[in-house]
Formats: structure tokens, C-alpha cells, sequence
């Protein structure tokens, strides 16, 4: 097993033991993190790796959310089978916006997702018979088998570590590597014999479906789902995170969620400036460290996995 | 006949870039298109490998219609091509760069859960010997210098395993004695793999020494066709080219 396989055993051993601590707030921050980690690896199979800047991607973690919500609340379906949905959905309606989105390039292309994802926000802000609107959709529960915080906490940690097993086979397959020459240079990729559309289409789709996933665990997590998750300011925070751990590192955004989300919490307590001193730290990091904090480790210790 | 060209026109916004150019092209020979900057010899690469379409005319490559397909399947059919300005994947290394243009080829870019790493490991390292670049395999090619970079570039179309070759200026930028050199690599792999070529290049010794048949095209017109001593003497291209002392 290599060097950085044994830290990354280490680690989910130490996530194992967290709620040993029997601190609430620990499990739940370590929930959060773990949720909004897989989004923003989610989001980065496409920013890092294919070169997309997307956007409007709290538009499938949203999708992943009320899907499963709503399907266990409304419809009473089992939990197992509306988490499924949920991911099927996200990666379906991935499947169609990216349809139109990659026919653009750069900031178009950016610009089209969000305006997708605006879209999205304004049916689910409006249809208040389905989602209950601006109020939200309240009230829903753990499932059965994950009634308390501990028991979701872990349930979360296995689909996540799941989910980024999966996530790092893709990004180290041949298929990464064609991604990779994407973002590298998507003109020179045509002319080696790959059909550029296809493949940035079929990472859309992969990465709506992983979305839609962290989006899933979110709502039931909070036990209610809220349209602000599908408004523009989520996808800018998760393209923060993502840029803020390093975009190309695999686990980067992982550890840029948990910086944000971790130090988000403390500052709040103090300030009510938050918003200030995030634009402050990002400016300083995007001077200083454009590779992000994994980024500037890698190039100090270049064990810490350098796939590209 | 490997590729056939006829009649073909391209015009950007009312400039006529290419007008109504034919001529095709015998498997296996080494050709050369010459002109001045601005004659169109860019703008006909594109038409070829897809990358732009053309107004009018046909393109064929061994007997089938290309004409208005994209890129990637002239790619597949056996069309490689390098670029003008060097045209890599600067974040990979070399290796890299290589492999994945073998993958593309070999079929096996739809693979998703296997290391890329176990994939062609050979097969790549022959393609980086072949033009040159064994020893620097685990470089990152952004930081390779020019003169590599442009035989890393070879090496991607080589990747493909094309059987005709189109090469844009491989030699752009290099010293007198550098494209000397690459061009003799090129004219030996060429042979080696029997593969039929079509470069560009302003060296006209270089041109005139191994080219089988060499084009002249001036404002996107072809004024002269033939082999090098018939070229030389065609009074027409002496007027327009080399007269100008090129």
C-alpha cells in the first residue's frame, strides 16, 4: 500500500473514532464537513480536472436534496430507495443542463450554469404546493435505522468515503487522464481522437450525480430543505472551498471545507463580519497560494500524492 | 490516392483565405507546401483535419468523404497532425502527454476504474525514444524548451499511429542546425513507418532536399505542383517567391 493510501487509513480510523469525543458539536461539524466535502469534490471533478468552471452547482445538491426529502415525506418511500433516486436524479437533470452548458466554453459556459441553476432556485422558491417555497420543506425525519446523530454521522462517513473511493478511481482511470488533457488543452485533445463534448458531458453528469448524493445526506441531516441551498451564493461557497483547499489535489476541497466550515463557526460566534474576512483570506490565498493549501503542501512535501 | 483535396474554398468575412484549391496526395510520399506568410498553408491544415469547415469543395482520405466531419473521427481515421505553435499539455509530464494520446488511439479512453498508470507503459516509452525524449520522460512538459516541446509535439501525432502525417512548421523557431536535425528524424520515421507526409516549412533547403513532390501556394491559390527541380524552374513561383528572397 503507498504512503499516502496509509495516511488516508489512518484518517477515516480517526473519523471512526470521532463521536468517542461524545461531543454533539463535533459530530455534527464533523457531518457538515464530511457532506459538503464530497460536494465540493464533486464540483471538482469538473473545475480541477476537466477544466469547467461550473457555476451553478448547488443546483444538483439541491436536486439531491429535495428528491430524497420529498420522496420519504410526501410519498413515503423507503430511505434507501429515495437516496438512490435522489443521486439519479441529480445525475439525469446533469445530464441535460450539461447537454446545452457544453456547447459553450469559459465564461459562457459559466454563465449557462448559472443560469440553470437560477432556473432551478426560482421552481423550487415558487412552487410552494411541492416544496412549500420560501418556508421551506420541514420536518423530515431520520430514517429508522439512523435515528440518532452518531448513527447518521456514520452513515454519512460511509457513503462519503464510498463515494471519494469511487470519486479517485475515476480521476487515476484513463478517463481522468483524458479529462485532465481537456483541461490542459481541449482543442490538442480533439486532435488525439476524443470526442471533447462527450467526455466534459460525461463528467457533468458524474459530478451531478455525487452532488446530488452530498445533497441527499444534507437535507435529511438537517431534517428540513430550504430553497437558499439552490441560490447562487451556495455555488460560489462550494467553488471557494474548492479553491481554498487546492484544485489540484484530489482531497483539496476536502480540506478546504473543513477549513471554512470549521473556522466559519468560530468567527461567527465572535462577528457578524464573516463575509468580510472571507473575501480577505480568499484575495490573500489567490496572490499567495493560488494552488490552494494543498497546493503549497505538495510543493514542501512532495509525498502528500501529486496526481494531477 | 491518400488524401484527395478538390476545389475547396474558405473564406473569413469576405477574404478569400483559400479559393478553390485541388490536388491529392500518393500514400507514402513526402510532400511539401510552401508559400509566403498569409498564403493560406494554415488555413488548408485546418480545412483537412476538421478543425475549420470548408465553403465549397471535397475532402477525401483513402477514397472517403471527410468533408465536414469533425476533428476527433478525421483523427481516428489515420490524419495526425502537429501544430504551428507548439500545442501540448503543459501541466502533464511528457509520459503523460504521450500515453494519453495512446489511450485515445488504442480505444481505451472510456475506461474508468482501472490506474491509468498500468496502461501502455511500453508502447509509450518507444514513441519518446523514437523522437528523442526517453530521458525526460518524468518531466513536466510545460518546462521542457522549445525545441522539445516541439518533438513532444511529433510524438503526439505519432501517437495516434496516422498514416498521413501533417506537419505545420515543425521546425518553427529552431536553429538551422536543430531543424536540420528534426527534419532528418521526421524523414526516417516517416519512412520507418511508411507513413505519407505533408509538412510545412520555410527552410527552403530543407524543403528541396527531402521533399518527393512540393505544392506552392500563393493567396490561396496553388500556382505550382510538382517535384523539386520542376518547382524550382516554374517561373511563376520564382516571381512570387523566391524572387522576394523569401
Amino acid at each position: 500500500m503507498s504512503k499516502e493510501n496509509w495516511i488516508l487509513l489512518l484518517f477515516v480510523l480517526l473519523l471512526i473514532c470521532l463521536p468517542l469525543t461524545e461531543s454533539r458539536f463535533y459530530v455534527f461539524l464533523g457531518t457538515d464537513i464530511l457532506i459538503f466535502g464530497l460536494f465540493a469534490v464533486s464540483l471538482n471533478l469538473l473545475l480541477g480536472y476537466t477544466g469547467l468552471v461550473s457555476f451553478g452547482h448547488a443546483t444538483y445538491f439541491g436536486i439531491g436534496a429535495y428528491t430524497c426529502a420529498l420522496l420519504m415525506k410526501k410519498a413515503s418511500v423507503p430511505f434507501p430507495l429515495a437516496f438512490a433516486a435522489a443521486g439519479a436524479l441529480g445525475g439525469i437533470s446533469a445530464l441535460i443542463i450539461g447537454f446545452f452548458c457544453i456547447r459553450l466554453t469559459k465564461v459562457y459556459f459559466a454563465m449557462l450554469t448559472l443560469a440553470f441553476s437560477q432556473i432551478v432556485w426560482a421552481m423550487a422558491f415558487k412552487w410552494n404546493s411541492l416544496t412549500g417555497g420560501d418556508n421551506g420543506f420541514v420536518g423530515v425525519p431520520f430514517p429508522q435505522f439512523l435515528d440518532s446523530n452518531v448513527r447518521y454521522y456514520y452513515f454519512t462517513l460511509g457513503v462519503v468515503a464510498g463515494s471519494l473511493f469511487l470519486l479517485r478511481k475515476v480521476v487515476n482511470s484513463p478517463f481522468g487522464r483524458i479529462l485532465t488533457t481537456i483541461r490542459e488543452n481541449p482543442e490538442r485533445t480533439k486532435f488525439i481522437g476524443i470526442h471533447v463534448k462527450l467526455f466534459q458531458l460525461v463528467a457533468f453528469m458524474i459530478s451531478g450525480i455525487f452532488a446530488a448524493i452530498a445533497g441527499a445526506l444534507f437535507g435529511i441531516f438537517n431534517h428540513s430543505v430550504f430553497p437558499d441551498i439552490l441560490f447562487w451564493p451556495a455555488s460560489a461557497e462550494v467553488l471557494i472551498m474548492s479553491l481554498l483547499g487546492g484544485i489540484y489535489n484530489f482531497f483539496g476541497p476536502v480540506v478546504g471545507a473543513a477549513i471554512l466550515l470549521f473556522v466559519r463557526m468560530q468567527v461567527t460566534s465572535y462577528t457578524e463580519h464573516w463575509p468580510v474576512i472571507l473575501g480577505f483570506t480568499l484575495a490573500f490565498l489567490l496572490f499567495f497560494f493560488p494552488g490552494g493549501i494543498m497546493g503549497f503542501l505538495q510543493g514542501r512535501f512532495p509525498g502528500l500524492g501529486g496526481k494531477r | 490516392m491518400i488524401l484527395g483535396v478538390e476545389k475547396v474554398k474558405k473564406s473569413f468575412d469576405g477574404f478569400v483565405a483559400i479559393n478553390g484549391v485541388s490536388f491529392s496526395i500518393p500514400k507514402g510520399e513526402i510532400c511539401s507546401l510552401i508559400g509566403p506568410n498569409g498564403a493560406g498553408k494554415t488555413t488548408l491544415f485546418n480545412l483537412i483535419t476538421g478543425h475549420l469547415p470548408s465553403d465549397e469543395g471535397k475532402l477525401t482520405f483513402k477514397d472517403v468523404d471527410i468533408t465536414g466531419r469533425p476533428p476527433h473521427q478525421i483523427c481516428r481515421l489515420g490524419v495526425g497532425r502537429s501544430f504551428q505553435r507548439t500545442n501540448i499539455f503543459p501541466r502533464l509530464t511528457v509520459f503523460q502527454n504521450i500515453q494519453a494520446a495512446v489511450l485515445a488511439h488504442r480505444g481505451k479512453s472510456f475506461t474508468f476504474f482501472r490506474p491509468v498508470d498500468s496502461f501502455f507503459q511500453e508502447e509509450t516509452g518507444e514513441i519518446l525514444e523514437r523522437v528523442g525524449l526517453g530521458e525526460y520522460a518524468q518531466m513536466v512538459s510545460g518546462s521542457l524548451s522549445y525545441g522539445f516541446q516541439k518533438q513532444l509535439e511529433l510524438g503526439i501525432a505519432l501517437a495516434s499511429e496516422p498514416e498521413l502525417l501533417l506537419l505545420d512548421e515543425p521546425t518553427a523557431g529552431m536553429s538551422v542546425q536543430e531543424t536540420h536535425q528534426t527534419m532528418e528524424m521526421i524523414a526516417k520515421i516517416t519512412r520507418e513507418k511508411g507513413l505519407t507526409l505533408l509538412f510545412t516549412e520555410h527552410d527552403m533547403e530543407v524543403v528541396f532536399s527531402i521533399s518527393q513532390r512540393i505544392m506552392v501556394l500563393y493567396q490561396g491559390r496553388l500556382i505550382a505542383e510538382g517535384m523539386p527541380g520542376e518547382v524550382r524552374n516554374n517561373p511563376e513561383v520564382q516571381k512570387v517567391y523566391l524572387g522576394e528572397g523569401r
